[in-house]
């Protein structure tokens, strides 16, 4: 050992090349290949940690927690639609395909939705006959691939939902690997079996905002007027993006962060691509309320929502509601610790494991193996599911009674305030303990 | 025969009338006068009616279409048949981009030219353009026949899957993993059986038939310059 390493007790790590850069770097050196995962961001990002409510005290007045009032029912989709969709939460969730997940999942997010009341959405597949039964409220999502879209099953929907983009790959198209496409989901999706998935990023059939008017207009002429049409977008020109929806005839546009999740894409794509779902919402709102339709048209926002907290903080920046994904797949047991060695036996570790592409899920859920499937009761997931939604519920309604409100969409961003001047920038709300929103006052 | 003239109804008068023959079909003969290119025209039908469009249609004339026969007497705007189930639309004139898109079952007959796209991401439908289709056409196409009559443009069939493409004249160039293929007997058969559905008297020994190498269907690092 020199006369140097004789002093050094600690051993210094690269903030530049640590170790997880150096993997990817000796993976795609060996692979040639860009990694594909699930999940969502996984990078710490501006996030609603940082902000923080303003609750009652001398000058405001606060609900008894136990026995005052606090609505959490929202209706959707009231522009155009003859039956717009009612929640009874506004926790909704949010798009996730049968092929990406399995049936038993797909079943329990419906089973775990229609108990609380509230509604659950397909995805890049087509509805299943088990999705549907169970889910009381159901969105149909109309995504550019259009695998297994048919007008038997939108006249069966609750709602459409335009998908134009999703929070971890806005500009990118879906992608199911090989290994998920067995014979059910290769039938539904029109494909051979086996094949690499690769979803077409825009539309077959519209370019570009004059185009989507006249297709959402062919979408409720086939359904009489019916339902209620979303729009969803990934955020990035979240402002632009909002104001056109909205002139598109959008009844309700959902907003998805970059934190949201996602069954299979490139990870330089998932980590890099799209704004924070915190920086999102106030440039919807801003859009809506620059339009006259805050309120009138819903505002939908996902992507990273893991708590009643996070639930609150949403609806005090402006939306009407919020979509889980990522932690409604957790709530049936996603990445539970009690498969670890199953985890580690597949080259990762429960809380570590994002390789949904590959179809080996151990806990069942983002699989299509007959066996590992059978993992997933879905009366079991549905009830844990219900009890989470429950949670997330209460925890909402306990902050908003804090600060004196009687209905959750009574919060507002007066409400907060930011830890960091950049939730304070990105949130539009104040730094803590000062009147300095960074970007629209001087300090 | 019944009759809805849109200079006097509109297009949800339209639609409605022929949805409410799901319920109760009283009229299967129904005869549209002054479309003058409006969108949306006779979409979502489900029962076995016969459409007569007297004019040019906008976008998405015959969308998602189960079981009706919808003729257009004139040309088509984007997307004509997109997403069809079943039944038939036949376009006397000429049709834009994107012309049954999508579409999973039913025929499409355009008896004149076809924009760009044409095929987009059909599913199983059955495709007799008489004359040429534009640039892109068949992109990513998964299922069913594609006929052309005519020329195709440039990236015929890209990313193709299982679609049957068949071209009588010059095809300017093939997407990627595209191919032209063996014409065998079979494929003489499937041919000639379409032309005949489509009303079309062609020699289906005059085409080529192009179909997928299925080098894509799976990612491999030696096609990475073709993604």
């Amino acid at each position: 050992m020199s006369e140097k390493k004789k002093y050094i007790t600690e051993l210094r790590e690269s903030a530049t090349f640590d170790r997880s850069t150096m993997s990817e770097i000796r993976r795609a050196a060996e692979t040639g290949i860009y990694d594909i995962r699930g999940w969502g961001a996984k990078r710490k990002l501006p996030h609603f940690d940082d902000l923080l409510f303003l609750g009652a005290s001398m000058s405001r007045y606060p609900l008894e927690g136990y026995r005052e009032k606090c609505n959490t029912q929202v209706t959707l989709g009231t522009r155009f639609a003859k039956k717009p969709i009612v929640i009874e939460t506004p926790v909704t969730i949010a798009g996730m395909s049968f092929g990406a997940l399995s049936a038993n999942a797909k079943e329990a997010l419906g089973r775990g939705a229609s108990a609380v009341g509230t509604s659950t959405t397909t995805g890049d597949g087509g509805m299943t006959p088990e999705e549907r039964g169970q889910s009381t409220k159901l969105v149909y999502q109309y995504l550019p691939s259009r695998y297994g879209m048919n007008p038997d099953d939108l006249r069966k929907a609750d709602a459409i939902e335009v998908v134009l983009g999703q929070g971890a790959k806005p500009g990118g198209g879906g992608m199911l690997l090989g290994q998920k496409i067995t014979e059910r989901v290769a039938k539904m999706r029109t494909l051979p079996m086996g094949v690499d998935q690769r979803s077409a990023c825009r539309h077959p059939d519209w370019t570009g905002p004059d185009d989507l008017a006249i297709k959402i207009l062919e979408l409720r002429e086939i359904t009489d007027w019916q339902v209620p049409i979303y729009i969803k977008v990934g955020a990035t020109r979240t402002y632009y993006d909002v104001k056109l929806a909205v002139k598109a005839g959008a009844d309700v546009i959902v907003v998805d962060g970059m934190q949201g999740g996602t069954a299979a894409t490139q990870e330089v794509f998932i980590e890099h691509v799209g704004i924070p779902t915190m920086a999102a919402i106030p440039q919807a709102v801003q859009a809506l309320q620059e339009m006259g339709m805050h309120r009138k048209v819903q505002l939908i926002v996902s992507g990273g929502i893991r708590n009643g907290a996070d639930v609150a903080k949403c609806m005090a920046l402006g939306a009407d509601a919020v979509a889980i994904g990522t932690a409604a797949l957790i709530a049936l047991g996603c990445n539970d610790p009690k498969y670890d060695e199953e985890f580690k036996a597949i080259g990762s570790a429960a809380g570590f494991y994002d390789d949904y592409h590959e179809g080996r899920d151990p806990a069942g859920i983002s699989t299509q193996d007959p066996e590992l499937s059978k993992r997933l009761d879905p009366v079991e997931g549905g009830r844990r599911l219900a009890n989470y939604l429950r949670v997330l519920t209460l925890e909402a309604q306990t902050l908003a009674r804090a600060c004196g409100k009687n209905d959750m969409r009574n919060l507002e961003p007066e409400d907060l305030v930011a830890l960091t001047v950049e939730s304070a920038a990105m949130a539009r709300v104040p730094l803590a303990g000062t009147n300095w929103i960074p970007g629209q006052q001087q300090f | 025969m019944k009759t809805i003239d849109l200079a006097k109804q509109t297009v949800r008068d339209l639609n409605q009338a022929l949805h409410d023959q799901a319920a109760a079909c009283t009229e299967t003969e129904w005869e549209v006068l002054n479309p003058k290119g409006q969108h949306n025209l006779a979409v979502g039908l489900d029962q076995k009616l016969r459409v007569d469009i007297k004019g040019h249609a906008g976008y998405y004339c015959g969308g998602m279409n189960k079981e009706a026969d919808i003729v257009v007497h004139g040309s088509a705007g984007q997307g004509v048949a997109e997403n069809m189930m079943s039944g038939s639309v036949r376009v006397k004139g000429n049709a834009s981009s994107s012309a049954g898109a999508t579409s999973i079952g039913g025929l499409l007959v355009i008896e004149g030219d076809a924009g760009s796209r044409c095929g987009i991401s059909m599913k199983g439908s059955d495709i007799v353009v008489t004359g040429n289709v534009g640039h892109m056409s068949c992109f990513m196409g998964q299922a069913g026949t594609l006929v052309v009559c005519g020329d195709a443009g440039d990236a015929l069939g890209d990313s193709l899957y299982e679609v049957h493409i068949y071209v009588k004249g010059e095809v300017k160039s093939l997407g990627a993993d595209c191919i032209a293929k063996e014409m065998r007997d079979e494929h003489i058969q499937e041919l000639s059986h379409l032309l005949k559905r489509a009303g079309v008297d062609e020699d289906p020994h005059a085409f080529k038939r192009y179909g997928s190498a299925r080098q894509l269907y799976n990612f491999k690092v030696d096609n990475a310059s073709a993604y």
